[in-house]
């Protein structure tokens, strides 16, 4: 099992491997035994996955109308997600998207949040096939939604042609809408997301490989201060990235929620 | 063992093309597990439990409006009570004072009229012995006169007749005399 806790690719030798996009890239976790596919991020992914459900399990076993301490701390996050994203912007109806977008939000939360927690120390949806797949997933339940209220025809004309455009405008205006409802939206969600984390998750790299190889192999005072001065801002931006991944997990939610609303509003 | 390559496209799309195709199945594959937990177990619970809070809120206010509609009620009757009971008081005062009024009425009536008696009696009473007293003084004072007239004048005043008119006379006069006093 080759979990490392960071790729130090100064393995001592001496020249010095910057931080890059090959950071990235897994391999398996028991070579030759398992292929290549299951690798670290898959791994935590479904410990993220199992973490959400066991926890939203164990949060919703035995709930009192007088609520306990732990239950009070559950309902918070629930009511965080039910009443602040899913009502607040769906309206009526929201029950029904509300346990895609609950279980959307808690994982990614607790994904993001891998790329601070000793031992992961890696964000999941940096590998952006992750972020691609909940993007689908999001596409699905937006457009599903559209066609299931207002038919076929019925949504495409909802969602292509906008009220008040004149009839000459319309070639250029159809192609727009669909290219923005269809093809940009979920590539955006991904996008975003995966973006963030990956672009965070480096700097974190630089700062702590730089760090780390300017003490340890520069043999100069005046670098190896340095090189303290840049691990102890390495924390700095773990803390800095803890916010952005609760923001992240937010921002996918809330915009989930928002493309759903939009199809099944009454008005456009 | 399968490095998701471009082969779609011609472009390389470097960190934006997953490693691995498993990456999109397991995102999905996990999100969907995830759902399905909450779409039957978490939310249905959660929401439960709201509904019953819910309804135990509403119930504790509508028992507290039946309570306070029961209070009300009672205050509505208890003021009716009090105003029948002031009626009553007011009437009862209002009738004991009738009352008394007759009854004072009455009682001023009759001793006005047995004073009235008191006074006829003695008035009658006075006027009688007044006519007696007037009588026997006179039959006296006539004795008496007469007496001293004859002894005075000496003589005999047995005839009757010129006795009599001798006594009118003299209390003729002294009823003039009593007059002109």
């Amino acid at each position: 099992m080759t979990l490392g806790l960071l790729p130090m690719e100064t393995d001592g030798g001496g020249e010095y491997h910057p931080p890059s996009t090959d950071d990235f890239l897994w391999y398996s976790v028991w070579p030759g035994v398992l292929p290549d596919w299951v690798n670290k991020p898959l791994i935590q992914a479904i410990i993220g996955a199992l973490i959400v459900i066991v926890l939203w399990w164990l949060a919703s076993r035995n709930l009192k109308v007088k609520p306990s301490k732990a239950q009070f701390a559950g309902e918070y996050i629930y009511e965080f997600v039910r009443n602040g994203i899913a009502r607040d912007i769906i309206h009526h109806d929201f029950k029904k998207y509300l346990p895609y977008l609950l279980g959307l939000f808690s994982f990614l939360l607790v994904n993001n949040w891998f790329g601070e927690m000793f031992f992961f120390m890696y964000p999941t949806f940096s590998n952006v096939g992750y972020a691609y797949g909940l993007a689908i997933l999001s596409w699905l339940l937006y457009v599903g939604a559209g066609f299931r209220k207002w038919g076929f025809g019925g949504f495409l004309k909802k969602s292509l042609v906008p009220d008040g455009v004149p009839f000459y405008l319309l070639p250029l205006v159809v192609p727009l809408e669909f290219l923005a409802t269809f093809i940009t939206r979920p590539i955006t969600l991904a996008l975003r997301l995966f973006a963030n984390l990956f672009a965070g998750h480096l700097v974190v790299l630089v700062f702590v490989v730089g760090g780390g190889y300017l003490v340890s192999q520069s043999g100069n005072l005046f670098y190896q201060v340095s090189g303290v001065v840049s691990l102890a801002f390495s924390i700095i931006i773990l803390c800095l990235e803890l916010f952005i991944g609760a923001l992240q997990a937010y921002i996918f939610t809330v915009l989930t929620a928002q493309y759903v609303s939009s199809s099944i509003a009454e008005a456009h | 063992m399968f490095p998701f390559t471009g082969a779609l496209l011609e472009v390389d799309l470097g960190p934006l093309m997953p490693h691995y195709l498993s990456e999109i199945i397991a995102g999905i594959l996990l999100m969907g597990v995830i759902f399905l937990v909450m779409w039957k177990i978490v939310v249905p619970a959660f929401e439960k439990m709201y509904e019953e809070r819910t309804n135990k809120i509403e119930g504790g206010m509508q028992r507290a409006a039946a309570a306070e509609a029961k209070a009300e009620a009672a205050l509505a009757e208890y003021n009716d009570q009090l105003n029948a009971a002031r009626e009553e008081a007011a009437r009862i005062r209002e009738d004991a004072k009738n009352q008394s009024a007759a009854l004072l009425a009455e009682a001023r009536d009759k001793a006005s009229k047995e004073s009235q008696r008191i006074l006829e009696t003695g008035r009658t009473q006075l006027e009688a012995e007044r006519s007696q007293l007037v009588h026997d003084l006179r039959a006296e004072v006539g004795g008496m006169a007469t007496t001293l007239a004859g002894k005075i004048v000496g003589e005999s005043l047995d005839d009757d007749a010129r006795a009599n008119r001798t006594v009118d006379r003299f209390l003729a006069e002294l009823e003039a005399a009593g007059q002109t006093r």
